[in-house]
């Protein structure tokens, strides 16, 4: 009997002749998670950001101890133990607490850096590749300027400028990542600019406002989605490497890449002061990139759409 | 045109699937003919299977393709018990295939001529100056005006008609016995298409070739072959003369001929093909 | 009463090629006028100068008596619309039929939406069963019922036609043709088709115009064509290729 519900349940999300606009689109949706949920590291990836997400939710909960307040007197830099399952730093704050209230901190860094970059590098990488000539030009010189630098040290320089903290942090990784997203756009625009759907469009009277957002633009959602995803991991390390050299989230905030920095004072006989928040930012940086791996081949729109 | 000479190609129970996420699609299923020396013309639509049929005898289908066959013989060798390299070796040398669209069958990089040559001189053990005599000769042949000069042009600077005779001069430049050429003309312009067809009809009946032409164009081929098989759903349904493919037996061959418009048929509507499940059963 | 489409010198250059070459021509009000031409002969051309997708380089295009400047206006869309060759690049490849229907009427600010997509479908033979679908869930002619389902919803008066049935299997094409033939009939529409092949447009067309590297070669109606009465040697040779191959 489930058997049975569960197989018409498939053939509903599959069928041929979807009745509705909703179960066109589940279906479409079904053949994505399919495509996805079969390649096993991908599937680990997104349990990955999923526990990460948990974790950021539920710190408080889930930790045993203050994030920022410590045992000075009685907890400096114990090694792992039952009680202090990755130690304690040199102000006997639990790093595992810590390393649980920090998620949130990556979490957010990664999250606002999303939203500002990747709806930047969509809108001018579509505008540009639409519009071609004059506008192409500018737009795609802007970006060449931004491209130019390394991004660390573009980072580096935004953060002088405008003042070490979290917040300028986020502002200055997401003007410095927002370039290869304009240019994947504007790759992605050129290709099907000239096809004869959008002509068919054009030939409706519609807007060139109209055409870019609505028929130019989903079609470059899903390789910037995957392209965000990927870079995510790269995101978090310029966040820590800012944090490690004092200029993004200032102590006594746990931020990963902060720990790292006040713990590399003591990383030759106190490792995990150092170590923990090192791997966490591993394991999170890997499983974007399993992630995003995973979503290439999904949503891929050249892989075809069977 | 007469088979006098004997079986140049046997096909029995041909068949090629291809397993897919949602089980094995049957794009062959069971095609048997034999050739002599002879044009025969393979027609059917989209999804037919009359490519595919086409590859698994040159043995060019996609590696993922599953082939068997009761018997596939060329001139009594078994094609397919032979070794990869065997097989790779009897291309060009003694099967040779004519694609659709020489732009993507030509390498863009080289100069036509050196291509001609690479091909002959991978066959046959030529020096340089004799190789480039017979290529010369070879593009004189499909009446390429002046030789020496698209000898050295890249296959972007010729048209489309000019390519395609190009890509038959380097296909029978090793003197293949048999032919096979996938809608060779549809991407030509009509009047283009009938020189490039009166070429490599000359030069297969003058070399005593075997053909296999593979075309959707019913009228093409009926003119053009001595025999036709009409494939449908991954099956021949029908094998007849050219010239008697008006007094064609089999509904869907009848409704192919019949949906086409003809100049001077006054038709309104078109008569359209009512598929029956069983054709393809 | 004022021809649907009057061309005048018209000529189109891309980067110094001249695609054509002062081309005049005159469709009368339901009419079906053919093109036909091999490739390079400009036909194609034509048929996009007049939707507006090239520019044109001089001459003059006038619809139904008003004569078009550079810039289309909306309106003009409401009166012409087109059906490209390749069914497989005119459909957008992330919209449902439905979505792909709707966007005609949105742009266009039609209420009664839900009732034109039903007529539209069912007018090209589709019926609701295709409304959701995805464009790589339909076959070749299918795909293009659904392009001309997308013309015609907007109840445009010329359907201009740029080979509609040449990626097509013959059966298919035959399919298609008939509906054309139908809405046409059905819709007085004006057709401006173009086409490779002579038998098409002599099955579709009234009067045709032979083309040939961007230039007019001559002007013919159906039945001179049928009757093999030209004039002009290169549309004689055309006329015998049509025939198929002739072993000499």
């Amino acid at each position: 009997m489930s058997i049975a519900t569960v197989q018409t349940r498939r053939d509903w999300l599959l069928s041929d002749r979807p009745a509705s606009r909703m179960q066109a689109r589940l279906g479409r949706a079904y053949v994505a998670w399919r495509r996805f949920s079969a390649n096993r590291l991908a599937f680990l990836g997104l349990l990955i950001i999923i526990a990460l997400l948990v974790v950021a939710a539920f710190a408080d909960v889930l930790a045993p101890y203050s994030p920022t307040v410590g045992d000075l007197k009685n907890a400096r830099l114990l090694a792992p133990s039952s009680a202090h399952w990755f130690g304690t730093d040199d102000l006997g704050r639990d790093i595992y607490s810590r390393i649980l209230f920090g998620s949130r901190w990556t979490l957010y860094v990664v999250t606002l850096v999303a939203i500002i970059a990747a709806p930047i590098g969509l809108v001018v990488g579509t505008v540009a590749g639409y519009a071609g000539g004059w506008t192409d030009a500018i737009l795609m010189r802007i970006t060449d300027i931004f491209l130019a630098f390394p991004k660390l040290i573009l980072a580096l320089a935004f953060v002088a400028a405008l003042g070490p903290g979290i917040e300028n942090a986020v502002l200055a990784i997401a003007i410095t990542s927002w370039p290869p997203y304009a240019r994947i756009a504007r790759a992605e625009t050129m290709t099907v600019r000239n096809s004869d759907y959008i002509k068919a469009v054009q030939l409706m009277g519609a807007s060139p406002f109209r055409i870019v957002l609505r028929h130019i633009m989903p079609l470059c959602i899903s390789s910037l989605i995957i392209r965000v995803t990927l870079d995510m991991a790269g995101i978090i390390l310029t966040a820590a490497g800012l944090g490690f050299l004092g200029l993004g989230a200032q102590p006594p905030l746990p931020e990963w890449g902060t720990m790292i920095a006040s713990g590399r004072r003591f990383v030759l006989d106190q490792w995990w002061v150092a170590g923990a928040p090192g791997f966490a930012i591993l394991i999170v940086s890997l499983g974007f990139n399993l992630l995003g791996d995973g979503l290439r081949d999904a949503l891929d729109p050249r892989s075809g759409d069977q | 045109m007469s088979d006098a000479t004997g079986t140049l190609l046997e096909v029995d129970d041909l068949r090629v699937d291809f397993p897919t996420r949602t089980g094995l699609v049957q794009a062959v299923r069971g095609v048997s003919f034999s050739l002599g020396r002879e044009r025969l013309g393979i027609v059917g639509e989209s999804g037919s299977g009359k490519s595919q049929t086409g590859r698994a005898i040159m043995g060019l289908t996609p590696p993922q393709a599953l082939v068997s066959a009761k018997k596939l013989a060329l001139d009594g060798i078994d094609l397919l018990a032979m070794p990869a390299r065997q097989r790779r070796a009897l291309r060009g040398k003694r099967i040779a295939m004519i694609l659709q669209d020489p732009k993507y069958s030509l390498d863009p990089v080289m100069s036509i001529g050196r291509q001609i040559v690479e091909t002959l001189r991978t066959h046959e053990k030529v020096s340089k100056g004799e190789a480039r005599e017979r290529a010369l000769a070879m593009l004189e042949a499909v009446q390429i005006r002046d030789p020496a000069r698209v000898f050295d042009l890249h296959p972007h600077e010729v048209s489309g008609g000019m390519g395609q005779r190009a890509m038959i001069a380097m296909m029978l430049i090793a003197g293949p016995e048999l032919m096979i050429a996938d809608e060779p003309t549809s991407a030509l312009d009509v009047t283009v298409q009938l020189d490039v067809l009166g070429i490599l009809d000359r030069l297969v009946s003058e070399r005593g070739m075997g053909l296999i032409f593979i075309s959707h164009d019913l009228r093409l081929v009926a003119s053009f072959c001595d025999r036709v098989i009409v494939m449908y759903a991954g099956k021949v349904v029908e094998q007849l003369k050219a010239s008697e493919l008006r007094e064609a037996q089999h509904p869907y061959t009848r409704g192919l001929l019949n949906c086409m418009p003809k100049i001077g048929y006054e038709r309104h509507p078109l008569p359209v093909l009512d598929r029956k499940p069983e054709w393809a059963a | 009463m004022t021809p649907a489409i009057s061309i005048d010198g018209l000529a189109v250059v891309f980067d110094r090629f001249r695609a054509l070459k002062g081309v005049s021509l005159e469709v009368q009000s339901g009419d079906s006028f053919g093109l036909v031409g091999e490739s390079g002969s400009g036909k194609s051309t034509l048929l996009k100068a007049i939707a507006g997708l090239v520019p044109a380089a001089s001459g003059t295009i006038t619809v139904n008596g008003k004569t078009l400047g550079a810039r289309r206006d909306k309106a003009f869309y409401r009166e012409v619309q087109m059906v490209f060759q390749d069914p497989y690049g005119s459909l957008h490849p992330r919209q449902t039929v439905d979505r792909l229907l709707q966007e005609p009427l949105a742009i266009h600010g039609f209420a009664d939406g839900e009732q034109r997509i039903q007529r539209a479908l069912d007018e090209v033979g589709l019926g609701n069963g295709f409304r959701f679908r995805y464009a790589h869930q339909l076959s070749g002619g299918q795909r293009q019922r659904v392009a001309i389902a997308r013309a015609l919803i907007l109840e445009p008066s010329i359907l201009l036609l740029d080979e509609p049935t040449s990626a097509l299997d013959a059966s298919v094409q035959a399919e298609v043709l008939n509906l054309l033939e139908e809405v046409r009939r059905r819709r007085k529409l004006t057709f401006l088709m173009v086409s490779h092949d002579l038998a098409i447009i002599t099955h579709m067309c009234e009067r045709l115009m032979v083309m040939q590297s961007g230039e007019a070669v001559e002007n013919l109606t159906a039945s001179q064509l049928i009757g093999h009465r030209v004039t002009m040697d290169y549309t004689r040779n055309l006329l015998r290729a049509s025939e198929g191959f002739v072993r000499t």
